[in-house]
This record gives C-alpha cells, structure tokens and sequence, in this order.
C-alpha cells in the first residue's frame, strides 16, 4: 500500500487509501512500519491522514494498535487525521477513539504534534 | 431447535443494585408524564413499546448456561444443556416445575471448560439430588470429573459429590470427532482461553447452533480465522463470547482469553451466519451498556457493507427459535 509520505516541517504526514481490511491490513502494517522507527522523541510526530480511508476492520485497527505501542514506546508521537464518518463510527465501536488522538483534519493534526516543544 | 439462555453473563453473576432499580423507575415514570396512562393496557402497552429493554428489563446476572432444545420434550424426557454456571439452577427449577421430581429426566450436558462460572451451578442443580434422573456431563478436558467433585469437597461445599441421588456420568469428547446424543450431531472445537476451552457445533434437523464462549480471537493469526470461518458455516446462531470492546481484548485484556463484539460480526459474517448473539457479558457493564453494545454491533454488521447479519443480546430467559 502507497502511503505517499509528506515532509511538513517536522511532521511527517501519511496518506493511506482505500479499505484496511483482510485483505489490505497487511500491506498497510508493512507499509507502515519503515516509518515508525524514526516516530521518537525528538524524532519526526506522525500524522495518518484518513480522508481517503474508507472503511477499517479489526486486523487494520490491530495494525495501529501495535505501531502506536511502538511510538509510545520510543517516546514518539503517531496521531490521525480527517476519519470519514464511517471509519470514526468504527473507531467508536470499537473504542479505539480512547486510544488514539484523532483530528478532524489533516492542519489540525499537524499543528497539534508540531506545537509541541516550541 | 431452539436455544433458551439461563446464565448471559461472563465471569461472576451479578445482580442489580437497588441504585439500578430506582434509575430505572426514574426514567419509566419520567417518560409515563403526560402519556394519561389510566388502565393496565396502555401501562402494559408503554413498558413493552415505548420503552427501551435497558429500562423495562434486565439482561440478568447468572452465569453461563444454555439449554438446547431439539426434541418435543413432553415425548422425550431428555435435554441438552450447554455449561453449568449458575443460570442452572433456575433451569433446574424450570424443570422441576414442568415434570415434578417423579419422572425420570435425561441431561446431556456439554462443557466449554471447567472455570468456575461454569460450573458453579451444578451443586445447586437440583436435578443431581433425585434418584431416577441421569447427568452425562461431555468435555475435552481430561479433568472433567474431577473438577466436579472438588467443588464439593467439604471445604467448599456441605453435600459432598457422591452423596448425589442422580446417576451421573462422564463422557471424554476429541475434538473434531463428532458425538450423537439422539438425532443431534455435537462437534467440539478447540478455543483459545487459559487452560483451554472448546466450542460446540450442534447440528439437527438442517438447522445449526454455534456455543463459542471463552474463547479469544488472535486478530494475526489468519489460520485460526479460517478454521473458525469454517466452524461457524451457515451456522443459523452462533452464542458468541462478546465480553470486551475489540480495543480492551488487544490491549489491555489481551491474553484474557475473550473476544468482542466486532470479531464477533466479522467472523459470523464472514461465515455466512444468520443470526449472531452477543454472549458472555462483562460483569461490570450495566443494562444501559449491554444495550449500547448491541447497537452499535448492529451498526458496525451494517458497516462492514458484507452480508445481512441479525444481531441479538443475551438476557436471561431469553428463548432463540432457528
């Protein structure tokens, strides 16, 4: 899965699209993960940017679920950005919305992690 | 067939509080203003219409216990019953209420494992005390018998195992190897839960039953997808573990040994389930919550754009016909 990884100031801001499902969650995950490493502190805030996201299932949630313990763990920050009512209603559901920072939109988002420190 | 839930709830039964109570009265008698309510018809009419299961009912407290009913039980005095938590003793009364302690009864029953929510209800399934009645208790667990008998030891209880009048009976499954209890066909699955658990495939009739409590969904493991998938086929209900919410059963509660709501559609879809209901539920959630949680699982079926799924929630005393 192309993520399209954007430099903006110094956040890097990822742009999946399509279903993370069976199907996709995999390629999304291993997609992910170069990214991650550099996720610490002092190191480079992500942004997931999901507007073009249209639907996530549990083994995608997993996929974030274990790249944020990651982060977290190196002191990082990953946050998301622009979910689509449907994919926002998942996150609910599935209470994944307590475990993640989530943005209405991608500036939101990006101001909000590179605020930090300044 | 059809299923009769005695026991919902997961881990240690529950009651309501008397705060439960009066939040419920508050909110009846709040919604009744205005609506001139002036005869037990329209009471009546308000409590089961107007008002949400949350409010006029109960999901109950006991734990699991579900009986099967497969055969015309005036004709043939024998009953499947799934678990042995404390929802048996209610079913015991039942039973004893319909056919008196005269006339000998058959129960086959099928345990998942051997923790104590599922068992607990045995010493006081009174059933066991009546000389004439048979109890064939079927598990995987080469400890079956034993873990009967040691919860009445005299250190935990006063009438000891074979002070029972009952002949009682244990029976080893494998599984995968499908056992007949008459023209039912019972098929056993391994399940991932501390100390192992086993779900049961009941078929009878073209129609099929799915028992899958205490049983925990490893999200990456794909082979363990697919055999569940299989398991569960055309299934017309799988009673499915639902305890946690998806984020707590990977976080949190990971190696609890639970699964959710959301596995729960994904696989029953997936499977091309007809009906799925939410089993097993979390001790701590009240009414209002379990209510939420049926809900949104319907919302998150219709969301996944696969096919059609109806969604029900366990409460005690609830009857599925298939």
């Amino acid at each position: 899965m192309e993520l399209q990884p954007k430099q903006e100031g110094s956040t890097v801001v990822l742009s999946p699209a399509g279903r993370i499902d069976h199907t996709h969650a995999d390629a999304f995950k291993q997609a992910l993960d170069p990214h991650l490493a550099d996720c610490r502190r002092d190191g480079a805030p992500l942004v997931i940017d999901f507007s073009d996201i249209s639907y996530i299932s549990s083994i995608g949630l997993r996929a974030l679920m274990v790249a944020i313990k990651q982060v977290k763990a190196q002191g990082g920050r990953m946050v998301l950005a622009a979910l689509q009512p449907l994919v926002l209603e998942v996150f609910t559901i599935s209470r994944f919305d307590m475990l993640f920072e989530i943005f209405p939109d991608r500036a939101a988002a990006v101001a909000a992690v590179s605020a930090v420190g300044t | 067939m059809k299923a009769r839930i005695w026991g919902a709830r997961g881990s240690l039964p529950v009651a309501l509080t008397h705060k439960q109570v009066r939040a419920k009265l508050v909110t009846a008698l709040k919604g009744a203003v205005g609506r001139d309510l002036d005869t037990p018809q329209k009471i009546e009419h308000y409590i089961d219409n107007d008002l949400g299961f949350e409010v006029s009912g109960t999901y109950g407290g006991n734990s699991s216990c579900v009986e099967v009913e497969a055969w015309d039980t005036d004709a043939i005095h024998e009953h499947i019953i799934l678990d042995f938590g404390s929802g048996a003793r209610p079913l015991a009364g039942s039973k004893l209420a319909r056919y008196g302690p005269g006339k000998p009864q058959t129960y086959h029953v099928f345990m998942s494992h051997l923790h104590w929510d599922h068992i607990m209800g045995f010493p006081f399934f009174t059933p066991a005390y009546i000389p004439g009645n048979r109890i064939i208790i079927y598990g995987c667990h080469k400890d079956l018998e034993t873990a009967f008998r040691r919860q009445q030891e005299p250190i935990s209880f006063p009438v000891a195992f074979h002070q029972l009048g009952a002949t009682i009976e244990f029976v080893q499954m494998e599984p995968g190897v499908p056992l007949q209890v008459r023209d039912v066909t019972v098929t056993a699955k391994l399940q991932l839960h501390a100390g192992d658990s086993y779900g049961y495939r009941l078929e009878h009739g073209g129609k099929t039953l799915i028992y899958s409590t205490d049983s925990e969904h490893k999200l990456d493991n794909a082979a363990e997808r697919v055999a569940f998938v299989d398991f569960f086929r055309d299934a017309d209900l799988v009673i499915f573990d639902a305890m946690y919410s998806l984020a707590d059963s990977i976080s949190v509660k990971a190696d609890w040994g639970h699964s959710s709501n959301v596995v729960g559609v994904e696989l029953c879809q997936l499977a091309g389930v007809h009906k799925l209901c939410l089993f097993h539920h979390e001790p701590i959630y009240d009414d209002a919550q379990i209510s939420r949680v049926l809900a949104e699982t319907r919302r998150y079926a219709e969301i996944t754009g696969e096919a059609p799924l109806e969604i029900v929630s366990a409460y005690d005393g609830m009857e599925i016909a298939l």
